[in-house]
């Protein structure tokens, strides 16, 4: 799933876009789902392609939490830490989850193969608590079988 | 053979709706993917089309599918998990349905589905008045915005077709973050054409010719769906440059979040949209006026945009007979947390919220007794049961310092700790703000901080004073809602549940004390 920067790839998956301002966002979700990240060398690149100054590409990169700047684990497991999560026992599931692969937030194992970031709501709060695997969907997540899941998948 | 309707809803699939239709489809069965009827507790809740109506059967997983075939089902036949015809199931027989009216029914991606459901009715009528018509007709059904603020969603469209400009917009704001709502979700997987429609009849009463939704990464199906669905009326000539068969081009382009919260915040939006900083803007000059790249701007939520084809349908004076007050219509009520029956209960305003929590979500899904509800999302009050008289309306509840907002509603029972949800209301500001207004950047830290002290007993009256007047600058001092409205769950945790600032001993934290 991760490849190193490669601007000839890059090149590539800009291509589909036209070289605006506007087109930012789609630009950088199609290089993170191109290469598993948004490597340090996209700022520079990006800034070039889209006239645009370094600070205010890397502005752009670092306010959403979606950007990452460097590639996830093979799973990535999103827990909703959210209130209607929280109201089902969400709080005491993510922990668990979390001990279990000695994680905190955002972490990913010393293998690589499994990321744990929180997500603040999937609309699934009618099946509280709720996550997502690989994005896939997962709902009133019982720790041991969410475990399971993930365990099956690295 | 008989056609199964099985949802493709996000929660039905997270609950293994997929898993049943492929058992389904290995038994030879005809499958059609719908929207969620709502009734989440009921999930994967399937449905036979039988004489009398559509039959259904929920909760249903793999396994219980060959039972299900040889009870009879695809003729309607009794089985343990039928729940009967539908639509008289008492969840749904209590409902009025508009915005709703098909999600869960129709095939969300078939054109021709749509239309045999009374789509686009509401669109030709709109070509057929005109745009100052149409307009007049949103403002006489006194629709108000369903994101949260609930202003008059046809005075805006006013204030943006009388402007003049080269360009003009219209933005479907499908970042529904708040916590405890998916209705924008369950109408993008359920009826997406339904909004589609709204977006063309906004574009043509203002005058644009595009349009823009920006909905969440973290609705991975909804987004699939959705763009299947602009596929579909592409295809059709719905959009493009004589959209539906009118003089009038016009097209959507779906854009996709990047995981921050404040961007559901319209101006906040727009410049995400713009590919910047997801910043909110000073108000004035408002979007109407100077909206997307600077030009005017209708931005409303999935289901303002999605009721309007109703309304140019069936006619102004059919939605304003309905609800309460000045809330007119319906609200599509999302249960969720800790409620024995969750989902969508689509109603006229008016009922109180006990009604809302007790008669219709039946209590707490734990059986414990109900402590909090949270209305409105991480930024609405938490209410406790002696507010549940409040009607279900925007004034009477802003009147009880609370908000309605999109319509989440989030049960907490007895085992909630309310010091620890003011302080993830902080947490959540911090993790969110934009950063633009330092009492919601900064106010939101301390904020954090001073819980702590109040709650591990540091000098508590000083600090639950100095909560209060930090609630108040957030209040007074931050240009939008993320920062305006944390104090709400602060400062009613606070009020109603002082209790849970001044235990003596150890915090306990969490649900650590449930049982």
């Amino acid at each position: 799933m991760h490849k190193a920067w490669d601007s000839v790839a890059a090149d590539r998956v800009l291509a589909a876009f036209l070289p605006t301002q506007d087109q930012l966002l789609p630009i950088l979700h199609a290089l993170q789902a191109e290469f598993g990240c948004v490597a340090a060398e996209a700022t520079q690149y990006l800034a070039s392609k889209l006239n645009l100054s370094r600070a205010e590409v890397h502005g752009v990169i670092s306010f959403y939490h979606d950007f990452r700047r460097e590639p996830a684990g093979e799973v990535v497991v999103k827990l909703c830490r959210a209130e209607a999560c929280q109201a089902m026992g969400g709080r005491e599931a993510a922990e668990a989850v979390l001990a279990h692969f000695k994680l905190g937030w955002g972490e990913t194992s010393g293998d690589r193969s499994v990321t744990i970031e929180p997500v603040y709501c999937l609309g699934l709060c009618a099946a509280a608590p709720a996550a997502m695997v690989n994005n896939a969907p997962s709902a009133r997540i019982e720790p041991a079988r969410l475990i399971a899941e993930i365990e099956a998948l690295r | 053979m008989s056609r199964v309707f099985v949802p493709g809803d996000a929660l039905a699939i997270a609950l293994g709706a997929d898993a049943v239709a492929g058992a389904l489809r290995n038994a030879g069965a005809e499958i059609v993917r719908t929207g969620s009827r709502g009734m989440a507790w009921l999930e994967p809740l399937i449905e036979i089309d039988t004489a009398g109506g559509r039959v259904g059967y929920g909760p249903v997983g793999a396994g219980d599918v060959p039972a299900l075939l040889n009870a009879g089902m695809l003729n309607g036949g009794a089985h343990a998990l039928s729940i009967g015809r539908v639509e008289e199931h008492p969840w749904m027989a209590g409902q009025k349905r508009i915005t709703f009216a098909r999600c869960g029914v129709v095939d969300p991606l078939s054109v021709e589905d749509y239309v045999a459901h009374g789509g686009l009715r509401g669109l030709k009528r709109a070509l057929e008045m005109g745009w100052q018509a149409t307009i007049e007709e949103i403002i006489a059904s006194s629709l108000r915005g369903r994101g949260g603020a609930g202003f008059p969603a046809g005075v805006k469209w006013k204030g943006a077709a009388e402007a003049q400009a080269s360009a003009k917009y219209v933005v479907c704001n499908a970042d529904e973050g708040d916590s405890g709502t998916f209705a924008d979700r369950m109408i993008m997987e359920g009826d997406p054409m339904a909004l589609i429609e709204g977006m063309a009849i906004a574009a043509f009463a203002i005058g644009a010719s595009q349009a823009y939704i920006y909905s969440r990464s973290e609705y991975p199906h909804a987004n699939a769906t959705f763009t299947k669905a602009l596929a579909a009326v592409r295809a059709t000539g719905g959009l493009g440059p004589h959209a539906f068969g009118s003089n009038h081009p016009f097209d959507i382009e779906l854009r996709i979040g990047a995981g921050a919260y404040v961007c559901g915040e319209e101006t906040a939006l727009l410049e995400s949209l713009e590919g910047k900083r997801g910043q909110v803007r000073a108000k004035p000059p408002l979007p109407v006026h100077q909206g997307l790249f600077g030009k005017p701007t209708v931005i409303n939520n999935v289901l303002t945009l999605a009721t309007a084809p109703w309304i140019m349908t069936h006619g102004a004076k059919a939605y304003a007979e309905i609800g309460f007050g000045r809330s007119r219509g319906t609200m599509p009520l999302q249960l969720a947390g800790n409620v024995k029956r969750p989902g969508l209960y689509e109603t006229p305003f008016g009922l109180t919220l006990g009604q809302i929590v007790n008669d219709i979500g039946g209590g707490s899904a734990s059986g414990r007794p109900v402590r909090a509800v949270q209305c409105g999302g991480p930024l609405g009050a938490y209410f406790p049961p002696a507010l549940f008289d409040t009607p279900y309306d925007y004034e009477a509840f802003a009147a009880k310092d609370g908000l309605i907002g999109h319509g989440g509603i989030v049960v907490f029972d007895d085992s909630v700790d309310m010091a620890a949800q003011a302080r993830f209301a902080m947490e959540f500001c911090a993790i969110e703000s934009c950063g633009k207004c330092t009492p919601c950047r900064i106010g939101s830290v301390r904020g954090q901080e001073v819980i702590d002290r109040i709650v591990a007993g540091e000098k508590r009256d000083a600090n639950i004073a100095l909560l209060q007047d930090l609630c108040r600058t957030l209040k007074l001092g931050s240009l939008c809602a993320l920062g305006g409205f944390t104090p709400y769950p602060v400062l009613s945790a606070l009020r109603y549940f002082p209790e849970d600032f001044r235990r003596d001993g150890a915090h306990s934290g969490g649900k650590a004390a449930r049982p």
